[in-house]
Parts: C-alpha cells; sequence; structure tokens
C-alpha cells in the first residue's frame, strides 16, 4: 500500500503534479488508487466522503453553503500496475454562495489494458463556482479506455470553468461526455486539449443548454493528432432563453494520415437569443512555419511550437 | 570611405508564376552593414523578391544565383538560410495562437537572454511588462504585430534583416520610432534591406534600389532616387518604368 502511495505519487509528479501539496495542512486532497483510498485530508465547509466499491469508488462531494475555498483541492485517481479497471461515481453538491476549485489528475503510467470511467452528476447552486481541472497521464503504451462522463447543472448567477487536458503521452481511446444545463445570469467555460498520435482515439461530445435568461457558455477544443490518430468533435450549443448567449469554437490540427471531425451544433430556440461557431481542421498554417524557418528553426521544430501554443 | 564586403548578391534572377515574369533580370548587390533601401509602388515585386531571398513559399527562382558573402545559397531552405543569418520581418506577420511575445521573440535567439528580450521590446516603444506575457494572436493590432515583428529580427541580430514595409499600418507617430529601430539593427551590425514604397522612409538608407516591374531600374543616394521615384513613378498609370528596358542606370 505504501508503495502504491510512492508510485502514484511519483506518477502524479510526471504529469506536472506537485507531490508537496499532499503535506500541505491548508489544502484538501484524495489519493485513489484503484479502489483504494491511500491518502486524504479535509478543510472547513468541504465534506468529502469517499465509499470503496468493487470495481473503484464513489464519491460524495458537498460544499456547504457560504463556503470559499481558498486553496484548490487537489484529487489523484489512478492505477500502477498494467491492467485493471477503476470506475470512480462522483455526486457534488455545491451549495450556494460557494467557490470551489478542483485539480483533478488522472495517473495511469504503465497502461496495457485499462479502463478508467468517470461518472460524474454535479449540482451546483446559486452564487457559486466551480472550477474543475482534469490533467491526465496515460503512459507510452497506449492501452487503456478512459470514458469521463458527467451531467452537470448550474442555477442562478453561478460559474462553471472545465479544463480537461492529455498532453503528455498516449491517449488509448477517450471517450469524453459532458452535459450541462445552464440558468439564469449563469455562465459556462469548457475547454479540452488533447494531443493524439499513433492510433488513438479521441471522442468529444460537449453539450452546452442554455435554459436561463442571460445565460452564456463557451465550448472551446483544440485537438492535434498525428500518425494514424483519429478524432471527432461534437460540440453543441442549445440557447432557449432570452438574451442567451454562446459560442462554440474547435481547432483540429492533422499531420501525417491522422484524420479530424469536427461536428458543431448550434440549436437557438429563442429569438432573443444567439450561439455562433468557428470550427477548422487543417495542416499546421504554413506561413506559420515558413515564420519560425525564417528565425532558424527547422520544419519539425516549428511545428511542435506552433501545436504545443495552440494547445497551452 | 573603404568599401564594405559584399553581403548579399542576386545575379539575373528571373521568377516566374504561369508564365509571368515577376522579377526579371533582377542583380542586385547589398554591402555589409548598410541600410540598402528597395523602393518600389504596389505589385513592383517587393514581396516576391523577399520571400526568394529567404527562400519560403516556394518562390524559386527559373533563372540566376543568389550568393551570401560569396556562398552560393540558391538552393538552401529557409532555415538553413536563416541559420546563416539572413531573416525576414513579413509584410503581414502570422498570428499564433498560445504563443506569448516572450516566446516568439526567444524562439529566434540563439541564446535566449531576458534582458535583450526587453531592450527590443522597450525598443519598438511597447512596455515589456505588458506584452511579454501577451499572445502573439488575432487579439493584437496590426501595429503591434509588426513592432513584434521588428523586436523579434532586432533580438535575433542576425546579419541580414529583410524588413518588408515595416513602416505599413503604423501610424505616422509611430514612423519615426520605426526609424530608429532601423538604425539601432545597423548599429548592433545587422545589415538592413529595407524594402517600402514610401520614398521618405527610404531616405533613411545608405543607398536606394528602385524595382519596377520585377526589375531594378534605378540606383543611387536615396534622395535622387526619391525624387526619381516621386516624379516618374508615382504618376506611371503602367508601373512598367520606361527605363526598364534599358541598361541599370548608375549614378
Ligand atoms: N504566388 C504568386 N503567384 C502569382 N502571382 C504572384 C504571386 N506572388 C506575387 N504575385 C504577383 O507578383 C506581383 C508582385 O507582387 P508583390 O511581390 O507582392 O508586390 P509588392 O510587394 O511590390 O507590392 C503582383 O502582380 C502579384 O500579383
Ligand atoms: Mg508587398
Amino acid at each position: 500500500m505504501q508503495q502504491d502511495y510512492q508510485q502514484m505519487l511519483q506518477a502524479y509528479a510526471t504529469a506536472e503534479g506537485n507531490p508537496l501539496i499532499f503535506r500541505d495542512s491548508r489544502i484538501a486532497h484524495l489519493v485513489v488508487h484503484k479502489n483504494k483510498v491511500l491518502g486524504s485530508h479535509l478543510v472547513a465547509g468541504l465534506e468529502l466522503v469517499p465509499t470503496e466499491e468493487e470495481e473503484g469508488i464513489s464519491l460524495k462531494l458537498r460544499l456547504i453553503k457560504n463556503t470559499r475555498l481558498e486553496y484548490p483541492v487537489h484529487l489523484c485517481f489512478g492505477i500502477i500496475p498494467e491492467e485493471g479497471q477503476q470506475v470512480i461515481r462522483i455526486q457534488a453538491d455545491i451549495e450556494d454562495n460557494a467557490s470551489i476549485k478542483i485539480i483533478a489528475h488522472c495517473v495511469f503510467p504503465n497502461a496495457v489494458r485499462i479502463i478508467h470511467k468517470m461518472d460524474a452528476q454535479i449540482k451546483i447552486g446559486d452564487n457559486s463556482s466551480y472550477e474543475y481541472n482534469e490533467v491526465h497521464f496515460h503512459g507510452n503504451n497506449g492501452g487503456i479506455s478512459v470514458l469521463p462522463k458527467a451531467r452537470i447543472s448550474l442555477g442562478k448567477k453561478s460559474h462553471l470553468v472545465t479544463n480537461f487536458s492529455l498532453l503528455n503521452g498516449r491517449v488509448g481511446l477517450f471517450d469524453l461526455d459532458y452535459d450541462t444545463v445552464v440558468g439564469e445570469d449563469s455562465s459556462l467555460e469548457m475547454s479540452a486539449k488533447i494531443y493524439g498520435f499513433a492510433d488513438d482515439v479521441i471522442k468529444l461530445k460537449e453539450v452546452g443548454r442554455l435554459i436561463g435568461r442571460n445565460a452564456r457558455g463557451v465550448i472551446k477544443s483544440r485537438i492535434a493528432v498525428k500518425e494514424r490518430a483519429q478524432s471527432e468533435v461534437i460540440n453543441e450549443m442549445i440557447a432557449d432563453a432570452p438574451d442567451a448567449r454562446g459560442h462554440v469554437d474547435c481547432i483540429e490540427i492533422i499531420q501525417g494520415n491522422a484524420t479530424a471531425k469536427a461536428v458543431p451544433i448550434v440549436d437557438v430556440r429563442n429569438e432573443f437569443a444567439q450561439v455562433t461557431h468557428e470550427a477548422a481542421i487543417g495542416r499546421v498554417d504554413k506561413k506559420q512555419i515558413e515564420t519560425l524557418m525564417a528565425r532558424g528553426l527547422d520544419e519539425e521544430q516549428a511545428i511542435d511550437v506552433v501545436i504545443s501554443g495552440m494547445l497551452k | 570611405m573603404k568599401e564594405q564586403k559584399v553581403i548579399l548578391e542576386l545575379k539575373d534572377i528571373r521568377l516566374s508564376f504561369d508564365g509571368r515574369d515577376i522579377l526579371n533580370n533582377l542583380s542586385l548587390t547589398v554591402r555589409e552593414g548598410t541600410i540598402h533601401s528597395i523602393l518600389g509602388s504596389n505589385a513592383a515585386g517587393k514581396t516576391t523578391l523577399a520571400y526568394l531571398l529567404i527562400g519560403c513559399c516556394s518562390y524559386i527562382p527559373q533563372k540566376g544565383k543568389i550568393f551570401f558573402f560569396g556562398q552560393d545559397i540558391t538552393s538552401l531552405n529557409t532555415t538553413q538560410r536563416a541559420r546563416l543569418g539572413i531573416t525576414l520581418a513579413w509584410q503581414e506577420p502570422a498570428r499564433f495562437e498560445g504563443l506569448t511575445v516572450h516566446d516568439y521573440i526567444a524562439v529566434g535567439m540563439k541564446q535566449p537572454d531576458e534582458e535583450k528580450i526587453r531592450r527590443a521590446l522597450a525598443n519598438v516603444m511597447l512596455e515589456p511588462k505588458d506584452y511579454l506575457d501577451r499572445q502573439v494572436d488575432k487579439k493584437l493590432s496590426g501595429g503591434e504585430r509588426k513592432r513584434i515583428e521588428l523586436a523579434a529580427v532586432f533580438a535575433m541580430e542576425p546579419k541580414l534583416a529583410i524588413l518588408d514595409e515595416p513602416d505599413s499600418g503604423i501610424d505616422i507617430l509611430a514612423l519615426d520610432n520605426i526609424i530608429s529601430v532601423i538604425q539601432a539593427l545597423k548599429e548592433q551590425g545587422t545589415t538592413v534591406l529595407l524594402i517600402t514604397h514610401r520614398e521618405e522612409v527610404s531616405e533613411i538608407s545608405d543607398v536606394t534600389s528602385l524595382l519596377c516591374s520585377g526589375k531594378i531600374v534605378k540606383e543611387g543616394k536615396p534622395k535622387e532616387v526619391g525624387i526619381y521615384f516621386k516624379e516618374r513613378c508615382i504618376p506611371c498609370p503602367v508601373n512598367v518604368c520606361p527605363t526598364s528596358n534599358t541598361t541599370l542606370e548608375r549614378k
């Protein structure tokens, strides 16, 4: 167990996490290996109740009314062996006038045959804010399926930010499905950045439902695929209230034999609402490459600079 | 004055697209340590010449050769030429999402030096602390983007900097600043090939070559060439210089 913990911390550091935060008493955290809780720490106003299950854990998170957490909550999930399954069920309740920022690292450094499922139900009250950042590290074998699913609802005057990134190591099969309902005067910003190669498969489906007056939503995807990788991005924004404003923005860069597909769906059901979209798929812009070559970079270095900028 | 070394020499270049000559019979000699301007009207072939020199955009001459310090570089690619010390400040520089001004400037420097990066920005009148972390993306104005381009070229300390209309899209008040940056390039030892369509800008150079329909039709002191340009080229309706079929006029 102690050994698992050490290895989790190591993988966590590889995924650009800082293990020192697990020793800081001001910072809440939870470390879960497979279906075992290896470490946890709570702070005032936050309830975090994990229950170990056969294939993973279920987690009840509650942020009590009027709690504004000063430091982010760090979650670390993962599996160290090459094979296994981990199902994380999350039920989060962010009460009114509360704010929380979560940084989740999902680490599978040796994945050969791993399935990681996440199923989250998140309810955010009024005047609250919830920021969720998820960083993945899957090692270099590509033997992993990651299936995150979230159903989120936002009350009034609340704010939700989600950032998902998978930029180091292989993707494997990744199939994300997020659906968010946005209430009156609330806003949603969803962003995903993924770099796929070899025979990685990336599927993203992100839906924003602007149902309250003056609700706002932005869904942004930045994907780079090379070699034989495939990506398919479905971004859907539904505006069904007066003064609702949405924007969907997807850029995919392809190289080699990779393929990319973008499906922006803009669905406006109120005459006082507006949704815009942008989507671009293509090779790295030639002028960008030539500009960097004229500074002494070779073509490959130039492509790297352009892609890592876009994914930053 | 001692004759400076020849840094760049173009010999009898012809470059055509779809059978139409864009550059033809073009020869040019640039001396090390000078500001050498290329003055020409719209569509004279100035940007084409710039691309030909850095070897980008598949602008390969059908005829003629390019020499850099005597070395034939005609078949070198853009990276190789840049590593020899040739770079370009683009007339309309590219935008880069996510790339900071700091990183954009640093990318061309052999040894990224924070102090030099700050100085390069301050030189173009952009306050370093406001700009270093901004992205070189669509949110910059055209003028800001062009200044950053000049700053990047300055920081790179190239041997030869080709500046394609550094004054275009820059408001008139900032023109003096652009000129002082060009002079700073010269002072740090960079030879400048200054491309412009404004004779008052070419006046800061040591030598001016007048480009018309893809040929150098006149070369000499900036003032004299400027007067010729103003009197003969600006009013010219066809943009084909009457002297372009005769031999190059030298002072
Ligand atoms: N890639 C190209 N294909 C065809 N014609 C071109 C190309 N690039 C430039 N030209 C033509 O060459 C001429 C000179 O263009 P350019 O060098 O951009 O002029 P300047 O920079 O002096 O305004 C123009 O008539 C332009 O249309
Ligand atoms: Mg031009």
